[in-house]
């Protein structure tokens, strides 16, 4: 018996932790048969779509097939279309993002850091996000007519809030005990801020951030549909005057890409950023 | 008293107004440098707020303290900076050149046997390896005065035997005067020149401690000690309570 417990000991002591490294740099990393298997049915169900069009049992005028939609986006592709409408969109939302990541972190901070900033900020800001912001489109239009800027306001003021209050949150939320233990670690006001409020405050900012940009991309919808003439949303409301659902539904499409595409931008910052954390640090 | 390097003079502490009694009541006390001294008290007869004074973290409101400049603090729980890594965490708050507290940071890990986790995340560590971390990052400061708040109390038996015996060789290299805050009788006497017992806000005993070091619990006299500081913390040698039993 002590043999075969030898005998199954006797490799692993030999050249500890080396070859269970080399296999996994070797490899091409496969996806798991669990993460097919997580699109099998989505996949299921665009063929059942594709098929029961061809069957005539969708109407393919209110519904356009996917192989029609992908014929679309190709040819909006080609003949440049689509890249200058996407520019476009794209443009309106970094830039309202942009203004809103610089007034949520202002506000956020003036608000978090100090019981005087809570005083001024906090009760405006309360009450403004119980206003659902997309009320303010026609005020909007009248301030800021029917151009970019209004476009750019409602994404801005969108992002916003969720940034603004995740950070106002993650601040107050800092655990005294570490600020109390930076204290005596000889940590001025100012190196507490840096070394533990904010890196405290940071996940649920970026929680925020991911927030804004989900609400960035519905600003866009409603925005660009406002007497646009360029943006995917001025595509997609173009191709209801003609019926074309294939390029509406390209328009969908893209947006939800978009909103993937971004979503997963901040989760790669995230990774970066909180590599500390303990799921994360697993992973690495 | 030119080698003191704390003097508590009638130094009371209230919570609740004046009609409750103080937690603290009238405390005269005073530490000698290089001094290794043990607080027992049951929970609430404040011990915590005694090492909180010291640490300078509670405004001296009632009475007189005299404390040493460099202060470092060990508490029960490691409270850590998740965010930095292991040397970043000892090295915080120090002031000087980035390569010398580096390696100060660095030299302090090696003290606690703990170099090959200097790189390390916080929130990876064990629960022993996350207090040594503490205390490196404690040593580092070179402190005059050492406080330890129950800090072997979340660990299990064997890594709390180790750290005791780690803490005892620090001291002996370093001669910090020390306040270790504990409510285990026997982790007092292995490590303690003098044992205080807090009780209702007063300092009921102040117990020297002469056994010889390295101490042993087998030691003679050393069972003798804790019998008697059970007593007085009103525990009989079968942990029955004293007081419940003469009343």
């Amino acid at each position: 018996m002590s043999v075969s417990v030898d005998l199954t000991a006797q490799p692993a002591s030999d050249r500890p932790a080396a070859p269970p490294a080399a296999t996994r740099h070797g490899f091409i990393r496969l996806p798991k048969p669990s993460h097919l298997r997580r699109f099998l049915v989505p996949v299921l169900l665009v063929l059942s779509w594709q098929v029961a069009a061809q069957a005539g049992w969708i109407s393919t005028r209110l519904m356009a097939p996917p192989l029609d939609i992908a014929a679309a986006a190709w040819s909006l592709t080609v003949t440049g279309e689509l890249p200058y409408h996407l520019l476009v969109s794209l443009q309106r939302v970094v830039i309202g993002l942009a203004i809103a990541i610089f007034a949520g972190v202002s506000l956020g901070l003036t608000a978090g850091l100090s019981k005087l900033g809570e005083d001024a900020v906090d009760a405006s800001m309360q009450m403004l996000r119980a206003l659902p912001f997309l009320a303010l489109v026609p005020l909007f239009i009248l301030w800021f007519g029917i151009g970019e800027t209004t476009k750019i306001a409602l994404v801005a003021l969108g992002a916003t809030f969720p940034i603004y209050l995740t950070l106002f949150g993650g601040i107050r939320g800092v655990d005294p005990k570490l600020l109390e233990a930076g204290r005596i670690l000889g940590l001025d006001r100012a190196g507490q801020i840096r070394h533990i409020i904010l890196p405290a405050a940071l996940p649920q900012a970026l929680v925020g951030l991911r927030y804004g940009l989900g609400t960035a991309w519905l600003s866009l919808v409603v925005g660009e549909q406002i007497n646009a003439t360029a943006g995917i949303g001025f595509l997609v409301m173009d191709a209801r005057e003609f019926l074309r659902t294939d390029v509406i539904l390209v328009g969908l499409l893209v947006y939800a890409l978009l909103g993937l595409g971004a979503d997963q931008l901040v989760r790669m910052v995230e990774r970066r950023a909180l590599a500390w954390r303990p799921s994360l640090v697993r992973e690495g | 008293m030119g080698d003191a390097v704390v003097t508590l003079r009638a130094l009371t502490r209230r919570f609740h107004g004046s009609a409750v009694p103080p937690v603290l009541d009238r405390i005269d006390l005073t530490i000698r440098k290089g001094e290794f001294v043990a607080l027992l008290g049951r929970s609430g007869s404040g011990k915590t707020t005694l090492l909180r004074t010291l640490a300078g973290l509670d405004p001296v409101t009632e009475g007189e303290a005299s404390l040493p400049e460099r202060r470092a603090v060990v508490f029960q729980e490691p409270r850590l900076m998740p965010w930095k890594r292991v040397w970043h965490n000892v090295a915080l708050g120090l002031r000087g050149e980035a390569g010398t507290i580096r390696e100060r940071a660095l030299s302090a890990l090696r003290e606690v046997e703990l170099s090959h986790r200097a790189t390390a995340w916080p929130l990876t560590l064990s629960g022993g390896e996350a207090q040594r971390t503490g205390l490196a990052r404690a040593l580092v400061r070179e402190p005059e005065l050492l406080l330890l708040d129950e800090p072997f109390a979340s660990l299990d038996a064997l890594t709390r035997l180790r750290m005791q015996s780690l803490v005892a060789e620090l001291w002996q290299a370093h001669r910090p005067a020390v306040l270790l805050v504990t409510h285990d009788v026997e982790e007092a006497l292995l490590l303690a020149d003098r044992v205080l017992v807090l009780a209702q806000g007063h300092l009921v005993e102040d117990l020297s401690v002469k056994l010889p070091r390295p101490r042993r619990r087998s030691a003679e006299g050393f069972d003798a000690l804790r019998v008697r500081l059970l007593g007085t913390l009103g525990v009989d040698e079968d942990g029955h309570d004293a007081t419940a039993r003469a009343a």
